[in-house]
């Protein structure tokens, strides 16, 4: 939107077939070495800023005898502290800023851990930079000129929808912003408009074909060519079962708002690994509980360094994804490395239609409402392919009313109060005091049923 | 239909707000034309328009001949009066895209409305009508004390709506930074207005008022916000309620007013003197008609707003019947500015209702309640708006034939309902079922909706 | 003159029912009159026993909760009309009925309903006004029919 961000030139007939190079991946091919020394140069002078500019960063690097000037090499990365989640909460919420307003353009936020939100920042250039990964992320998949690309991420403060949106336009598609939900008006516009490319989690996509069918509508039928799919874990069957229902070619995107939201990494037309844009994003594989890195090819919890961001520049952030690093080259002679498709978390945090939600939330918003944390239960289940989230709460005698009405307005208030901090409508099941098991005392908070077939 | 004459005096620096702050900044020559400059390049653009329309998009074509008006009878802006009307009825029958008058893959976006029926009227931009509409949004916003530096919170919907969008780039072409908060999820964004300090608050004014409501409910006084000012759209308001919201938030509020089939926000909006919303006339041609006769009204009197798109490459627009009554104010304004001057809209010419910003047409919920029942029950949509949130509840007579003793079903069937009519309309309503024969019957067309809000306004 | 009656939360979904039932019958306890209250999720079972006190222990001992409510019984004549002046007589008052039941007592001619009012003392007042007659507990503890 920004005449900056226009990073497609002048249309050429390169750019309209399929798998076509497109400009803005030449980073991608860059000489391994002329990437490494690129990123050496860019880590020295991120973490300098961050240095000079960020007191959490400069305290915690004095604590550990670190200078940015002592970076001499790559691996020294791994004597600079770890950035955690609730770093960003607790210097909430511009802590972490290293430029000051006049210079940011845009802050999204998601959900914190607990109440409060986690803010992050962006400059012009931050911005200009998020859309030029986008770009190549798109490009990667074929997704080119003249595509009508379907973008059904939800827009707003989640960087899905305009991180995605910023990188189609650039890329020079036409761009249908709908956003989330209506599935029935989404698969009206896939059809009427020809959609060649869509945009939204995997789930909700195999929402869509379900849905699809129930209307008479055969998505086969459909122009539609590339998914590119994101912001929650999906596997193998699940990309099958999408291919084969659909005709199109899925791609799994990934990135995190603490990083720059979508565009860190994707996979290209070979879908073997997820090429990460390392020219900006340094990666490493460490052991979640040692914090010692692990060999190429050992599985172990994603590490990033944001390597070009200005208004937020982030140091060795703990992913909490679990993947390894694929150290053979990639058929698509990309030089930027791939990992592993993310399959599991070391933490309790689960992603439910794209937003991430971790039980302390759930906490929070139950106790707002009843005063004292009552026994419950989150429930993940798929319906449809639509990911449901339940929480069950057993009644107490506090809460109950004799009334039907009474217990239903309890219900819309634990709704209410969860959407509130979540940003989610989940379901609210009140159920019999000591109907939820527990183990050992506690309950065991999530129950994940969505990987059961039906 | 009396409406307020404000003096033509600049808003007075008050709450947060400077003199500094009020300044009156101009972003382009382009807005203070003389008439007769304006008149030429509105008449140049106009010519290009009209023969664009007629050689590209085959509707046009039809219709001008129909007509018998070719593109090269335009000689003076006063033959646009020969020139044949738009309605929304006709982007319907041309849905989706059948009026575009460039190759399909020169769209850069497409936006969308709600429509009369379930299909939704789409409306497409090139590349350059995007920078267009940023320009113009960025325009008004300047008119309205925006400057580079400022942090802006946008509450609204972004997606299909162009309000979110056109203000969002609006806002980036000033060079003001944006926290996209969206609508929805009031509590959050009282928390992030306190926490991240923005200056400017966009949105709809009722849903300001909901803002005002959640903060003032959370302990946190709106007027200590650090919030100066705001830009409102997207529904009808009140010289009344613009009283109430700067007060509460100690803050000045401007008026601004556009519709996607046109552009989208950017028509028009109004400046430091606020005397009426500036007519972005070097883009848009307008006409003040009676809506019966379809005659021009005569200067100064209400009657239904007519735009013409002047410039719009990818989806240009011949007189579009806007419904919406408004008058002009053509004389000057110590700003500076030439754009002829609308009034507040206030009223329609149809039965659309703007709820919570949305377009909701009535034959939208019957469509709904179709879907649902199979034949169309009896129906009455109530609104009203208590606090300051529109609420729509919609009361459906009971047929024996849904009837269950069980209110388990009673409930799943008033629960299926409201997701169809979320569903068609994007608007969230309260379902009542009543009893049969208890809604009233009226000769002829049934009365299908009391629109409480009406009373309240006035 | 009010009678304390028991609500159960109950989950709806078969068996449910049949727990607490079981629960007082091997406490002993007799049900003099129950309703039972549905939704797409849940239930509310509502009684009326004799000792009310022990039934609640009983059922909580058991992991029900249980509310204690207190009820109007009134008693209504048992002929063509006789619901209907008891429904005049509170809407002329503007009395809000929030769920009512009708109940296994009988008495001469009469029947009688038992009713929640969300002020159950003002329905009292206008009810013994209007000269209804209210059964009180002992009453309806000791003419159970059947």
């Amino acid at each position: 939107m920004t005449s900056g961000t226009v990073i497609s030139g002048p249309r050429t007939d390169a750019d309209l077939t399929l798998g076509g190079f497109h400009p803005a991946s030449a980073p991608d091919f860059l000489p391994p070495s002329v990437l490494r020394s690129l990123q050496l140069q860019r880590l020295r002078a991120i973490v300098q800023r961050a240095f000079d500019r960020v007191p959490l960063y400069r305290e915690r690097m004095r604590q550990s005898g670190v200078t940015p000037d002592s970076l001499r090499s790559l691996d020294d990365v791994q004597r600079l502290p770890f950035t955690e989640k609730t770093d960003l909460r607790d210097s909430y919420p511009f802590g972490l800023f290293a430029s000051p307003m006049s210079e940011v353009v845009r802050l999204h936020a998601s959900s914190g851990t607990t109440g409060k939100p986690t803010v992050v920042a962006y400059t012009r250039e931050d911005v200009e930079v998020w859309a030029s990964v986008m770009v190549r992320s798109f490009a990667a998949t074929g997704v080119h000129r003249g595509d009508i690309v379907q973008n059904a991420y939800g827009y707003g403060l989640f960087t899905g929808g305009l991180g995605a949106h910023y990188g189609a336009e650039a890329l020079g598609a036409t761009v249908i912003p709908i956003s989330g939900g209506n599935t029935d008006r989404q698969i009206m516009i896939m059809k009427d408009f020809g959609v060649t490319a869509i945009c939204c989690t995997p789930s909700y996509f195999v929402h869509l074909i379900e849905r699809a069918a129930e209307l008479g509508v055969d998505i086969k039928s459909l122009p539609l060519r590339i998914g590119v799919f994101g912001a929650e874990p999906w596997t193998e069957a699940m990309r099958d079962h999408i291919q084969a229902s659909s005709n199109l070619k899925a791609f799994d995107i990934y990135g995190l708002s603490e990083i720059i939201g979508p565009g860190v990494g994707i996979e290209c037309e070979c879908q073997a690994g997820l090429h990460i844009f390392e020219d900006h994003f340094l990666m490493e594989i460490i052991d979640p509980s040692t914090g010692l890195p692990c060999p190429d090819g050992v599985e172990g919890e994603l590490v990033l360094t944001t390597l070009s961001k200005q208004a937020m520049p982030i140091i060795r952030y703990r992913t909490h994804d679990i993947t390894a690093i694929i150290p053979e080259p990639c058929a698509c002679g990309r030089s930027i490395r791939r990992i592993r498709r993310i399959g599991r978390r070391s933490d309790d945090m689960f992603i439910i239609r794209g937003v991430n939600v971790f039980p302390s939330q759930v906490e929070a918003a139950l106790l707002a409402v009843e005063g004292t944390l009552p026994h419950y239960q989150i429930v993940l289940t798929r319906d449809k392919g639509l990911d449901q989230m339940e929480v069950q709460v057993e009644v107490t005698p506090e809460v109950f009313g004799d009334t039907i009405g009474a217990l239903e307005r309890l219900q819309r208030n634990l709704a209410h109060s969860i959407e509130n901090t979540l940003g989610l409508r989940v379901d609210i099941r009140l159920v019999e005091p000591h109907s939820i098991q527990r183990s050992e005392g506690k309950a065991k908070r999530v129950i994940d049923r969505r990987g059961e077939t039906k | 239909m009396a409406g307020v004459r404000l003096a033509a005096r600049p808003v007075a620096p008050h709450g947060k707000l400077t003199a500094f702050d009020l300044e009156n900044r101009i972003l382009s020559p382009d807005e203070c034309l003389s008439r007769c400059e304006l008149e030429a390049l509105q008449l140049a653009r106009l010519r290009q328009t009209v023969a664009r329309a007629y050689e590209r998009v085959p509707h046009y074509r039809d219709c001008l001949r129909r007509h018998g008006v070719g593109p090269d009878d335009v000689r003076s802006l006063n033959d646009i009066a020969r020139l044949p009307f738009t309605t929304k009825d006709d982007l319907r029958d041309n849905y989706p895209l059948g009026m575009l008058a460039v190759p399909r893959e020169n769209l850069a976006r497409v936006h969308g409305s709600s429509g009369t029926t379930g299909k939704p009227t789409f409306v497409a931009y090139t590349r350059t009508d995007l920078d267009t509409w940023a320009r113009l949004c960025a325009r008004f916003l300047t008119a309205g004390c925006l400057r580079p530096g400022h942090l802006v919170h946008i509450a609204f919907g972004y997606g299909l709506f162009t309000g979110g969008f056109g203000l969002h780039a609006g806002v980036e072409h000033v060079g003001a930074a944006i926290v996209p908060a969206a609508s929805g999820n009031t509590p959050r964004q009282v928390t992030l207005l306190h926490d991240l300090g923005a200056d400017v608050l966009i949105c709809t004014p009722s849903y300001a008022v909901n803002i005002a409501e959640v903060a003032a409910a959370e302990g946190i006084e709106p007027s200590e916000l650090p919030l100066k000012f705001a830009h409102f759209g997207g529904e009808p308001w009140t010289e009344d309620m613009r009283a109430q919201i700067e007060q509460a938030f100690g803050i000045v509020a401007f008026d601004n007013y556009g519709l996607s089939e046109i552009i989208g926000p950017g028509v028009s909006g109004e400046c430091v003197y606020r005397c009426g919303m500036h007519i972005q006339e070097d883009h848009f041609l307008v006409e003040c008609v009676d809506p019966d006769t379809l005659e021009p009204v005569a200067e100064g009197d209400y009657g239904e707003l007519v735009f013409t798109t002047l410039t719009k490459e990818a989806m240009p627009i011949l007189r579009y019947r806007t419904r919406d009554i408004s008058r002009l104010d053509r004389s000057p304004c110590a700003c500076g500015r030439t754009g002829v001057r609308m009034s507040r809209v206030v009223g329609r010419t149809d039965d659309m209702l703007i709820i919570r910003g949305v377009n909701v047409f009535p034959s939208q919920i019957e469509e709904a309640l179709l879907r649902v029942e199979g034949t169309a029950p009896q129906y009455l949509i109530e609104v009203d708006r208590p606090g300051s949130l529109d609420e729509v509840t919609v009361r459906v007579e009971i047929r024996p034939q849904d009837f269950s003793d069980k209110m388990s079903q009673m409930q799943a069937l008033r629960d299926r309902i409201d997701r169809e009519i979320h569903s068609v309309t994007g608007v969230r309503v309260t379902v009542e079922l009543v009893e049969p024969l208890t809604l009233e019957r009226y000769a002829g067309k049934a009365r299908r909706v009391i629109d409480r809000r009406v009373t309240r306004l006035q | 003159m009010k009678i304390p009656q028991l609500s159960l939360f109950l989950e709806n979904r078969p068996g449910q029912l049949g727990h607490p039932c079981r629960e007082l019958a091997n406490a002993g306890i007799n049900i003099l009159t129950l309703s039972l209250a549905d939704t797409q999720q849940f239930g509310i079972l509502r009684l009326i026993v004799r000792d009310w006190k022990r039934a609640k222990e009983v059922l909580e001992g058991a992991g029900h909760v249980v509310n204690v409510t207190d009820v109007v019984a009134i008693e209504v004549p048992d002929r063509p009309g006789g619901m209907a002046e008891l429904m005049e007589a509170l809407e002329s008052a503007s009395i809000n009925i929030e769920y009512m039941y009708a109940f296994n007592y009988r008495r001469g001619n009469d029947a009688a309903v038992v009713i929640r009012f969300d002020d159950p003392d003002a329905a009292l007042a206008i009810l013994q006004k209007a000269g209804f007659k209210i059964v009180s507990s002992t009453e309806v503890f000791d003419n159970m029919a059947g």
